[in-house]
């Protein structure tokens, strides 16, 4: 094994996305504008512009063609990648189940935007959140580090368990933010990540094969149930992948959900993505004030680590499910699978769901401070004074 | 930390500007993150762009509400718009302007603990021939504020911008570096 060392660039999400995409060595890449994840598919025009990555790219005209065309690269055995948001990504609904029901490997960005109307381009992760049921596993990635890392580590794991994964990053906070991401050599990442070794191949005409073909009561079931067990399965192999990243290249992420101060804690902070980091610097500062307060960030909401949960719910009193989505006529999504994933466990942590910024409203230390305040409260009188708080609404 | 807020119109380049300090910094060895206001971005609205700037791994993913430096690329900016809302105690301003420091202060709702003054645009006119003031102003923030060398200032420049468009850029930052008048209040 070659020596690391990292090549550090001071890069916005969407090139973080980019430089991986190139990386992880991607030959198909069909894609759609769309504010804010346009200038992802840019840079990687860019490179394969100015000659540095090979890629075939299809410029389409909508995303539902954007996600066929990857999926028809996909099972000619190619490597492939496309990325979106928002209504992008719901105008590809149909066939993100086309991609998992097949089991192809392929690799979306999804830049988490508000869906309209009305109209925003801002943060919310509803979007993607919202594709729950479609087979596909999901990556939320704090900053952009985890975007880049996330998007080489999810091409491992979708190729060995033959399903599909989105990574996901946050509108502007990340995709337009500009920060110090660590990149691997290419011939580090070409060990990591070798050239993709496909089971079957449209291409492949002496062991000709169908895609999507019909199966009957018979047969669909079985089909169901091998999805089913492929995103169980991945677990151990989200595991190992991301001990193999740790061990190559420093950042470890063979946890499914990053824990902070959670053996002291009488509370956590749970969520998704880029608020996680706010929460992170809010936690050190609540701490050093006397607060037992840690942090659970949950990186794979697909498969959801119900494991992993469970062994900190058994550790605290409670926890503050912080959700930037609403599923209505119910709850936060978060804090409805975490609920769900504990029920007919022996944990019973007092849990409470916070809505927060909604299509890109601030989510500040203030605000992490003010959640911390509400939870003490909670915790010290044992009752829980609502269960789902819209804390960001005007009042 | 350090959290700096860039105050321009769209197409002055204000959000440029917060990623090339950002450069600069970062080639200086420290951590650094840089972003727009999260908005619509017209050309000739008020615009407003944002740097951090820590000895260490920065996390915190907000916008800044309280910061230390407040860079102004527009002086009419100063009718309009609050620029030291939120400014912190002992924290410095700088203002591409020809108005005196007093004409200026009159115009700033909280006194800053320094001023920094320059006549970007004029630069920017002489050097580029366009009256974008983002590069230059950045020669005002190495002069006033010290967080970051010119030098480093003018390398992330001259990577920003290629060829004679960099050195130009380059030039301008430190005609602005060199005539940028910083007063202690």
């Amino acid at each position: 094994m070659a020596e690391y060392k990292p090549i550090r660039k001071v890069v916005s999400g969407n090139y973080a996305a980019a430089y991986a995409v190139k990386h992880a060595r991607v030959q198909v890449v069909a894609a759609y504008p769309i504010t804010p994840q346009t200038s992802i598919i840019e840079k990687i025009a860019e490179f394969i512009a100015n000659g540095e990555a090979d890629i075939q790219y299809v410029p389409v005209e909508s995303e539902h063609s954007a996600m066929a065309a990857t999926i028809g690269a996909s099972a000619t055995g190619a490597r492939a990648f496309t990325a979106t948001a928002a209504q992008g990504l719901a105008l590809m609904h149909e066939m993100l189940h086309w991609a998992s029901g097949a089991r192809l490997p392929i690799v979306m960005v999804d830049v988490n935007r508000a869906m309209a109307p009305p109209w925003s381009v801002w943060d919310d992760q509803t979007d993607s959140l919202a594709q729950r049921d479609t087979g596909w596993m999901q990556f939320y990635a704090e900053n952009n580090q985890e975007v880049y890392d996330g998007v080489l580590m999810a091409f491992k794991v979708a190729e060995t368990v033959n399903v599909p994964i989105m990574v996901v990053e946050s509108a502007f906070i990340l995709s337009h933010t500009y920060d110090v991401v660590e990149m691997i050599p290419q011939e580090l990442v070409d060990e990591f990540l070798p050239p993709r070794k496909p089971l079957y191949t449209l291409t492949d005409f002496d062991n000709p094969i169908s895609v999507g073909a019909l199966a009957t009561p018979a047969d669909y079931y079985e089909f169901r149930y091998k999805l089913a067990k492929a995103h169980e399965d991945a677990k151990k192999i989200i595991k190992e992948v991301g001990r193999e990243f740790g061990e190559r290249f420093g950042r470890d992420y063979s946890d499914m959900i990053e824990k902070g101060h959670v053996d002291d804690a009488d509370f956590v902070f749970m969520g998704l993505g880029s608020l996680m980091g706010t929460v992170k610097e809010a936690v050190d500062l609540l701490r050093s004030e006397g607060y037992r307060v840690g942090y659970a960030k949950v990186r794979w909401f697909r498969p959801f680590p119900r494991e992993e949960l469970l062994e900190i719910a058994e550790k605290v009193k409670g926890i503050a499910v912080l959700d930037r989505n609403f599923s209505f006529g119910q709850e936060g999504i978060l804090f409805n699978e975490a609920k769900g994933a504990l029920y007919g466990t022996g944990a019973r942590p007092i849990m409470k769901n916070y809505i927060v910024g909604l299509g890109g409203r601030d989510f500040t230390v203030r605000d992490v401070r003010a959640i911390a305040e509400n939870m003490k409260a909670i915790i010290e009188s044992g009752k829980l004074d609502r269960e789902v708080e819209w804390f960001h609404l005007k009042r | 930390m350090i959290e700096i807020r860039f105050h321009g119109r769209g197409g002055q380049g204000a959000v440029t500007a917060a990623n090339i300090l950002a450069s600069s910094a970062f080639k200086e060895g420290k951590y650094v993150q840089a972003f727009p206001f999260f908005g619509v971005e017209r050309r000739g609205a008020p615009v407003t762009a944002f740097t951090r700037i820590d000895d260490k791994p920065i996390r915190i993913k907000t916008q800044i509400y309280e910061p230390d430096i407040v860079v102004v690329l527009d002086p009419s900016l100063l009718e309009t718009v609050d620029v030291t809302a939120g400014l912190k105690d002992g924290g410095t301003v700088i203002v591409n302007t020809e108005k005196s420091k007093d004409e200026v202060l009159k115009e700033l709702k909280k006194k800053p603990a320094k001023l920094a003054l320059v006549d970007a645009t004029t630069i920017a006119l002489e050097v580029l021939g366009l009256p974008i003031t983002n590069t230059a102003i950045l020669g005002a923030v190495a002069k006033a504020t010290g967080i970051v060398g010119l030098d480093y200032v003018k390398e992330a420049i001259k990577e920003t911008f290629s060829g004679a468009l960099g050195e130009k850029n380059a030039k301008a930052a430190e005609e602005a570096y060199n005539k940028t008048v910083v007063y202690e209040l």
